[in-house]
């Protein structure tokens, strides 16, 4: 009796194992079956490349590549801001801040990694918006810009706390090594620890620039949805994954739109595996 | 000019503390302002009263409650298959080809965009199981976004009971699996318990997957069943600040004040829970 229930168990142990493939698969398949329709209406090559975006014009005009434009727009701005700062954030906290402070500053960053994306959305909308739009006497505040701004603190923690792992996991005996020659903290930093530690450091910029272009609610709420070519940080945009969740509501099952849509989120699934198996392998590598 | 390397350190590293201040700021400010504008909304019968007038006044009552259903039912679903795939990661596997596999597997089920999330969960659950826009669907959808941090803070747990635990229980005649249960499990039910309370903070700070597949506009009445629709409160605060147009500031900063209360005291409780039993380890 006793065998039969483990024999049960260790069975249910190895289903349940495998249920992370499963689902990605799953995924994967159900994005494809909602998502390949499109193409019998519209070539892939015109889909991807197409300059206009009307789904509910008649015919409707599917070519993402202002959203595309815009998502590549706000995560470049995002990066810009954000691999500096968090990079320079990590390299505090694992080496210079005190030990007293390295524990609530470590705390303080998951706790901005918490806060659910719509809140930071909202207070976006109240701040940060009004404020891009006096500072640069624009029409309005929703921009690429604000987007980029508000999606750099979201990618900050993930770089910071993915690349101050990769510093920290350095051997001590390098560092000991520089100071002996007579190296300089700051020294010892620059030309051995960061380095050393250079495939988690990449690794770390490249999951916090997937979670940049996977981002949804507050970027939606802060770049105007306007689906044109981005000529200008300045102008609003919108990104792939804002245009899913704007325009999934209103999309009837079935229709052109609704394939469109699925056929975006092929798109974003895709890239978000390629970065994340690539984040992966670096992460490996140091092992 | 002659270089000085110690200069050259102070300027660096003061550049260092002014990017990790650039951070921590911005941080502080966004809780600072949501707490002091938010607070002044809060009464009992903003907590407890339905939504009136559009929205534009009343409580959040429903979107609390939708919110509750949803992230029960998430975790209902993943901790069960989270667990024992954490179990499976960390008791059973071998380092092979597969279990690489389903490492990488997690790492991309946690790094899939939420809003993908959310047309998976319209295809598989709304659309092919036909459950309608339902708290099922939404909680389904939900629970497999929350799956990979449950698997991966629990497998940690796991690994780290030292593996002379094991060997004891197995040298007086335990089986595998009574192992587990009676010796590992109980030494890591604390990182266990930090998962589930994490990916629950997740769950309920959640839009995008919920956006097509439980979420209601505007509901004023409490969810009859699981395959009723529900407010939520991330897709409210949605609505009264994007959609709705002239709602009271501090109705907005209310509900976001609320949200962002439940998220971070969730992250809180699982931080203290970690810290508890990572002080009354003996080994």
């Amino acid at each position: 009796m006793r065998k039969i229930k483990e024999f049960i168990i260790e069975n249910l142990i190895l289903i349940c194992g495998l249920a992370s493939i499963f689902f990605v698969v799953l995924i994967f398949l159900f994005l494809l079956k909602e998502g390949l329709s499109v193409f019998k209406i519209v070539s892939p090559l015109n889909f991807l490349f197409g300059k206009s975006w009307y789904p509910i014009s008649e015919p409707p005009q599917l070519g993402i590549l202002p959203l595309i434009l815009g998502s590549m727009m706000v995560t470049a701005g995002a990066a810009i801001i954000s691999i500096p700062i968090g990079v320079a954030c990590a390299v505090y906290i694992a080496e210079i801040a005190p030990p007293k402070i390295k524990e609530p500053l470590k705390a303080g960053i998951e706790l901005l990694a918490a806060i659910p994306s719509v809140v930071l959305g909202f207070i976006g909308m109240v701040t940060l918006v009004p404020w891009v739009k006096q500072l640069f006497n624009l029409p309005t505040g929703l921009t690429a810009l604000s987007g980029s701004i508000m999606l750099a603190f979201m990618a900050m923690p993930t770089i910071v706390s993915i690349a101050e792992d990769a510093l920290y996991s350095v051997p001590k005996s390098y560092k000991e090594g520089a100071f002996a020659l007579g190296a300089t903290h700051w020294q010892t930093i620059k030309r051995v620890i960061l380095p050393a530690s250079s495939s988690g450091i990449l690794a770390a910029v490249m999951l916090g620039i997937g979670r940049v272009i996977g981002e949804t609610m507050a970027v939606m709420m802060i770049t105007g949805n306007s689906a044109v070519i981005p000529h200008s940080i300045l102008i609003p945009i919108r990104t792939l994954t804002a245009t899913i969740a704007a325009e999934m509501g209103e999309a009837v099952v079935g229709s052109e739109h609704y394939f469109a849509l699925f056929a975006i989120g092929i798109v974003l699934f895709v890239i978000s595996f390629a970065i994340n198996v690539t984040a992966d392998l670096f992460l490996h590598k140091k092992q | 000019m002659t270089h000085n390397p110690i200069r050259t350190q102070k300027i660096a590293f003061f550049l260092l503390f002014l990017a990790t201040l650039l951070i921590v700021v911005p941080v502080g400010l966004i809780v600072v302002i949501i707490i002091v504008k938010g607070l002044p909304a809060i009464n009992w019968q903003f907590l407890t009263d339905m939504p009136r007038q559009g929205m534009r006044a009343g409580g959040i009552f429903p979107a609390i409650v939708g919110t509750i259903y949803l992230v029960l039912g998430a975790i209902i679903f993943a901790l069960p298959i989270g667990l024992l795939a954490a179990i499976y990661l960390s008791e059973y596997a071998k380092e092979n080809y597969l279990t690489r596999i389903i490492k990488l597997a997690i790492v991309n089920l946690a790094g899939v965009p939420s809003v993908v999330y959310g047309l998976f969960g319209l295809a598989l659950f709304v659309v092919f199981f036909k459950f309608g826009a339902s708290i099922l669907s939404g909680s389904l959808t939900l629970g497999i976004m929350i799956l990979p941090i449950i698997i991966t803070t629990s497998r940690e747990a796991l690994e780290s009971v030292p593996q002379s635990f094991r060997e004891v229980s197995l040298s007086l005649g335990a089986s595998k699996w009574q192992t587990i249960r009676h010796t590992v499990l109980p030494n890591a039910i604390g990182g266990i318990i930090t998962g589930t309370i994490l990916g629950i903070g997740r769950a309920a700070g959640e839009t995008a997957p919920i956006l097509f597949t439980v979420a209601a506009f505007y509901l004023p009445r409490l969810p009859q069943s699981i395959f009723d629709q529900a407010m939520a409160l991330p897709y409210h605060l949605y609505t009264i600040s994007t959609q709705v147009p002239n709602v009271d500031e501090k109705v907005r900063y209310g509900t976001a004040l609320v949200l962002m209360v439940l998220v971070l005291f969730m992250n809180l409780i699982a931080i203290v829970i970690r810290y508890r039993f990572r002080k009354k380890k003996k080994w």
